[in-house]
């Protein structure tokens, strides 16, 4: 392979080589050091006469003596069952002692994307055992559910709760759980690994560890590669996927320090124009293909800075994922476990997951009714402040009432709490047998009638 | 007008001098401003968008990963263009009109690249029936037959940009769409497909004011903010607030003939549902399958973005094309905001001058020049047509001051401003009936008077009088509490409830509230007028405002909504209502 010496420049993570035979766009370069070891990077720009090179690691040590081999190749991922139970670093390489991958396969990382036509239905319910998800912004499998967080949050816990619970009731399919941390602290990662550990998760596990002192730039492969590797679990050995991608936020931030090296012209606070399109690149790697086993189900993580939801991290992550999960600062002071604030929170893929045949008839209905009246509870709370709560109406007192209770009972529950989905409902009809009946607006009188602790056998005896 | 869509082909072939991203530079070509080109050793699809000098700037509608300079490029000297004839209803295509089906059955389930479809199948025989006879004289837009396509007539016309004359011959039969079924004494040879340039309006006799409401079966739309055939609408809304729902219902139920979709850069799951929906469900005027007046346009986020940017021309093209035939088309666009990204993108990649927020200097031209499309028009053939186009919009952060939202509202007449907080109540359809308006209200009111009723246009503006009395109230019990109000304001607060909770608010999964028809928009809205006026009248006889707020038989009226026959039980609630106000006065 042909050695170039021909380096110009080298700017923050960008290496400029001048007078190269022609290299492809993508290419995986390798860059020689004066010591003899090896980075390695990818081409950003080519034409005859300049290259621009991104290197992925460190570019400390590269200077205009450094040799560019050019591989002729874009970035591959050596793929294999055994992949299974490993712990990789950032850039694929296996960290924990053990041996090399072999490859039963070497995939592109880039992914292509599905086609549309090609794309299976989403609707199996994946019961989290989680009241705030599972009842009102129900996940399904192939979906892609971030968790909009902030610093100081509990989000990993929240994701560790729900890889560990999450199933699809009455199916024994197999699975399995990639990680890709990107840029989180030691402890951080450590806390995943022993949570892992201690389940038993990890031996179903492939992780990727790019952490808060490694490169920044190899957090641009880090959750490509994780994804490949999904890709592969799922799509050619048949395995349903849960993917962690955490924090986004660090993912970004390394686009932006690329973006600027380039001298590109930037887009909102910095951040490149083409964000939304390289965030697509990964969140739409998620879903089902018809005719296919497997299935990759999305949780990416990210702490919006300053818990700004219009902060153009989570805004356009908004626009690509099907919905998100929010967590609120304001809940967490309270104590409450989970602090899952329902109201911003979506799941846009409820629907099809939802309902007679997937969990219960009465699902939509019981989680609208519970949204709307938790929604006008949580308003009355200003009011509230400002007039006193005898200025109230009863009508409003009770709504006021029913926001307390819906926090307390509903949202609040134990980090190894496992709730059935029937649990949940259940619990639901409870909560909204605090208000008079008739102002159940949005049940059909035969769902009460079926359903509400009043008109139930149950209810009866225990009334 | 003139359209040539075939220049004189200049055998050029160069080579590629510069790869980054979406966007190459070639040298050696001698090319035209948007020339197809085809792109490296494995012939990728690209558009010429630059020429400076020698070297020709050209967005590649493919990955353009391992290309290298030095590989060859080819221009085809055509300009985008879509293929346009029978086979395009219940086609599902790409950016730039492959038939994803296709491309399934030649690359697999993931979308790879240097594959190339024809836009509509060349085997296929269609059945051609002659509408007019030799000797008959024709001119460019003239309808010359029809194939029964689905339930759909598809009517096959002499190309804008054919020269008319005299039909020479012209035979019944069956046909691919490449055969010539007619030829006229100029020698033109029509065959069942033509084809446009995507980038070029499609021409018309005369455009047209628009009269006729699209009924969409969506209370808030029809109701109280009406869109017209032939007009444009936009639907800014930030994540979550139900704006592809909306959209979807839209596609699902307005009256429109034809309707023509485009999932631009939106998610691949969401194109899905789109994708399995469609075909199961039931035109309702037709009962058969939607999917058999629908063309889906589906280029999801992570295709590459040089065909997410070619795809909202696309799609307006081939709604021209089924408008020109005389239907109504209805457009939707979701979302301009993604396409206006694609343009950002490509234009930074161009290193061009950016204007506000990055975008392009041309960002207003291009939105403005894409809404001009739509339009209620006299055909070249002399019959009325029209598109009419709703585009939805995602401002970031849910900031309308940004510049997608801003330009788009200077030219769209109708704002449907869906409201996350609504969302977040689980109020349905999340549009605020105080931000949002229409600005056809005037030219629609003749046909309210006369397809509805006269006194249609009088209850509306009660409504939204209401409404807006509403919200000037609220402000006042945020302040003290709602018993501080006078009584008649109480009333007011009460009746403003009903109208956004059982008008206003519907239900997209319910099977009946999914569709509401004007009348029983009407006869809904009436119910509350009634309500309402009986309330006043009480409250002036001296009944408290208590009581006329727990009147019973109102509680049924929300129900309503779920009911296909609903007029006996909306008879019986309303003599309730009479007989429960009777009393309550007597009372008093």
């Amino acid at each position: 392979m042909k050695e170039y010496r021909t380096i110009t420049q080298i700017a923050g993570p960008l290496v400029f080589v001048e007078k190269t035979e022609p290299v492809g766009y993508g290419e995986l370069v390798n860059i020689v050091l004066f010591d003899g070891s090896t980075k390695r990077g990818q081409v950003l720009d080519t034409s005859d006469e300049l290259v621009v090179v991104q290197v992925f690691e460190t570019t400390a040590g590269i200077g205009k003596d450094s040799g560019i081999r050019f591989t002729g190749e874009t970035i591959k991922m050596p793929v294999g069952r055994d992949m299974l139970g490993r712990i990789l670093s950032g850039g694929g390489k296996p960290i924990d002692g053990g041996p090399e991958i072999v490859p039963e396969k070497r995939l592109d990382i880039t992914g292509a994307a599905i086609n549309p036509y090609a794309r299976g239905s989403p609707n199996d319910f994946i019961q989290t055992g989680i009241s705030t998800i599972d009842g009102t912004n129900t996940l399904v499998r192939g979906q892609k559910l971030p968790i909009f967080s902030g610093a100081g949050l509990p989000h990993n816990q929240i994701a560790l709760q729900i890889a560990r619970q999450s199933k699809v009731p009455g199916s024994k399919e197999a699975f399995a759980v990639v990680f890709a941390a990107m840029g989180i602290t030691k402890e951080e990662a450590n806390y995943f690994m022993q949570d892992f550990e201690r389940t038993g998760a990890l031996e179903r596990a492939v992780v990727f560890l790019n952490l808060a002192d490694d490169p920044a730039v190899e957090r641009i492969i880090t959750p490509r590669l994780a994804l490949t590797t999904a890709e592969y679990l799922a799509f050619d050995l048949g395995m349903h996927v849960l993917v962690i991608l955490t924090d986004m936020t660090n993912y970004c931030e390394a686009l932006r320090q690329i973006g600027a090296a380039r001298e590109e012209v930037p887009g909102r606070r910095g951040y490149p124009g083409y964000m939304y399109t390289d965030l697509a690149g990964i969140y739409e790697r998620a879903g089902i293909v018809k005719g296919k086993k497997g299935s990759i189900t999305q949780f990416p993580i990210l702490t919006m800075p300053g818990d700004d939801i219009t902060h153009p991290i989570p805004d356009l992550t908004g626009y690509i994922t099907e919905g998100q999960i929010v967590v609120s600062r304001e809940l967490h002071r309270k104590g409450i476990y989970p602090p899952i604030n329902v109201l911003p929170s979506l799941s846009r893929l409820m629907n099809l997951g939802i309902g007679t045949g997937h969990t219960r008839e009465d699902h939509k209905k019981v989680s609208d009714q519970m949204y709307a009246a938790y929604a006008e509870g949580n308003d009355l709370r200003g009011l509230v402040a400002i007039v006193g709560k005898d200025a109230l109406s009863e009508r409003d007192r009770m709504f006021l009432e029913f926001a307390d209770i819906f926090e307390n009972r509903f949202v609040r529950q134990g980090y190894n709490e496992d709730r059935t989905i029937e649990d949940t409902l259940n619990l639901g009809w409870n909560l909204l047998a605090t208000l008079p009946v008739e102002q159940l607006v949005r049940i059909d009188r035969d769902l009460i009638n079926k359903y509400h602790p009043k008109f139930t056998k149950a209810g009866k005896a225990e009334g | 007008m003139e359209v040539k869509t075939e220049k004189p082909k200049s055998d050029a072939t160069g080579v590629l001098k510069r790869i980054a991203g979406p966007v190459v530079t070639a040298v050696g070509i001698d090319a035209h401003m948007y020339d197809v080109v085809k792109v490296g050793n494995e012939e990728l699809m690209g558009e010429v968008i630059k020429i400076q000098g020698e070297n020709i700037i050209i967005q590649v509608y493919e990955d353009t990963s391992g290309i290298r300079p030095g590989e060859p490029v080819i221009n085809t000297g055509l300009s985008l263009a879509v293929e346009l004839g029978p086979g395009l209803l219940t086609s599902i295509y790409d950016g730039i009109q492959r038939p994803l089906s296709v491309l399934v059955d030649k690359m697999g389930d993931f979308i790879q690249r240097g594959v190339s479809a024809p836009g509509l199948d060349h085997a296929k025989k269609w059945e051609f029936k002659p509408l007019v006879k030799e000797g008959a004289s024709v001119g460019p837009g003239s309808i010359i037959g029809e194939v029964q396509e689905t339930n759909i007539v598809h009517r096959i016309m002499v190309p804008p940009n054919v020269k008319g004359g005299v039909v020479k011959s012209i035979r019944a039969g069956s046909y691919t769409v490449d055969e010539v079924v007619c030829t006229l004494d100029n020698g033109a040879q029509i065959s069942l497909m033509q084809k446009w340039p995507v980038r070029v309006p499609r021409p018309v006799n005369e455009k047209m004011n628009p009269t006729v409401p699209l009924i969409t079966g969506q209370r808030i739309l029809d109701g109280l903010f009406p869109i017209a055939k032939g007009g444009t609408a936009a639907i800014p809304g930030p994540f979550g607030s139900g704006k592809t729902v909306t959209q979807q219902q839209l596609a699902k139920w307005s009256d429109a003939e034809i309707v023509v979709y485009i999932g631009c850069g939106e998610r691949g799951n969401e194109m899905t549902e789109v994708l399995t929906e469609f075909p199961e469900l039931e035109d309702p005027k037709s009962g058969k399958p939607l999917m058999e007046r629908t063309v889906l346009i589906a280029n999801t986020s992570n295709m590459p973005v040089a065909a997410r940017e070619a795809s909202v021309y696309t799609g307006i093209t081939i709604a021209e094309y089924f408008r020109d035939m005389g239907y109504d088309v209805s457009l939707m666009a979701d979302s301009t905001s993604r396409w206006a990204e694609a343009m950002r993108e490509i234009s930074s990649r161009l290193e061009e001058m950016p204007g506000e927020e990055g975008y392009p200097a041309y960002l207003a031209a291009r939105l403005s020049e894409f809404y001009e499309r739509a339009g209620r028009v006299k055909t070249l053939a002399g019959s009325m047509g029209s598109v009419s186009v709703i585009g939805a919009v995602s401002p970031p952060g849910g900031d309308f001051s940004e510049p997608v939202t801003q330009n788009t509202l200077r030219i769209v007449k109708v704002f449907w401003a869906l409201d996350a907080k609504l969302s977040q109540r689980r109020h349905f359809p999340a549009i605020n009936w105080l931000n949002s308006y229409s600005l056809y209200l005037d030219s629609l009111h003749d046909w309210y008077d006369k397809e509805v009723s006269p006194e249609w246009n009088a209850i509306r503006s009660w409504a939204m009088e209401i409404l807006q009395k509403e919200a000037e109230l609220q402000e006042i019990v945020q302040l003290v509490g709602s018993d501080a109000l006078p009584e008649a304001e109480q009333i007011t607060i009460e009746v403003a409830r009903m109208i956004r909770e059982i008008f206003l608010q519907q239900n997209a999964y319910d099977a009946v509230d999914t569709f509401c028809d004007m009348k029983k928009q009407y006869d809904m809205m009436k119910a509350i007028r009634q309500y309402s006026d009986l309330a006043y009248a009480a409250q002036s006889a001296g009944v408290t405002p208590q009581q006329i707020i727990s009147v019973k038989s109102k509680n049924d009226l929300p129900q309503i909504k779920f009911i296909k026959d609903y007029k006996p039980a909306l008879d019986k609630i309303q003599a309730e209502m009479d007989a429960e106000f009777n009393a309550l006065r007597s009372a008093a």
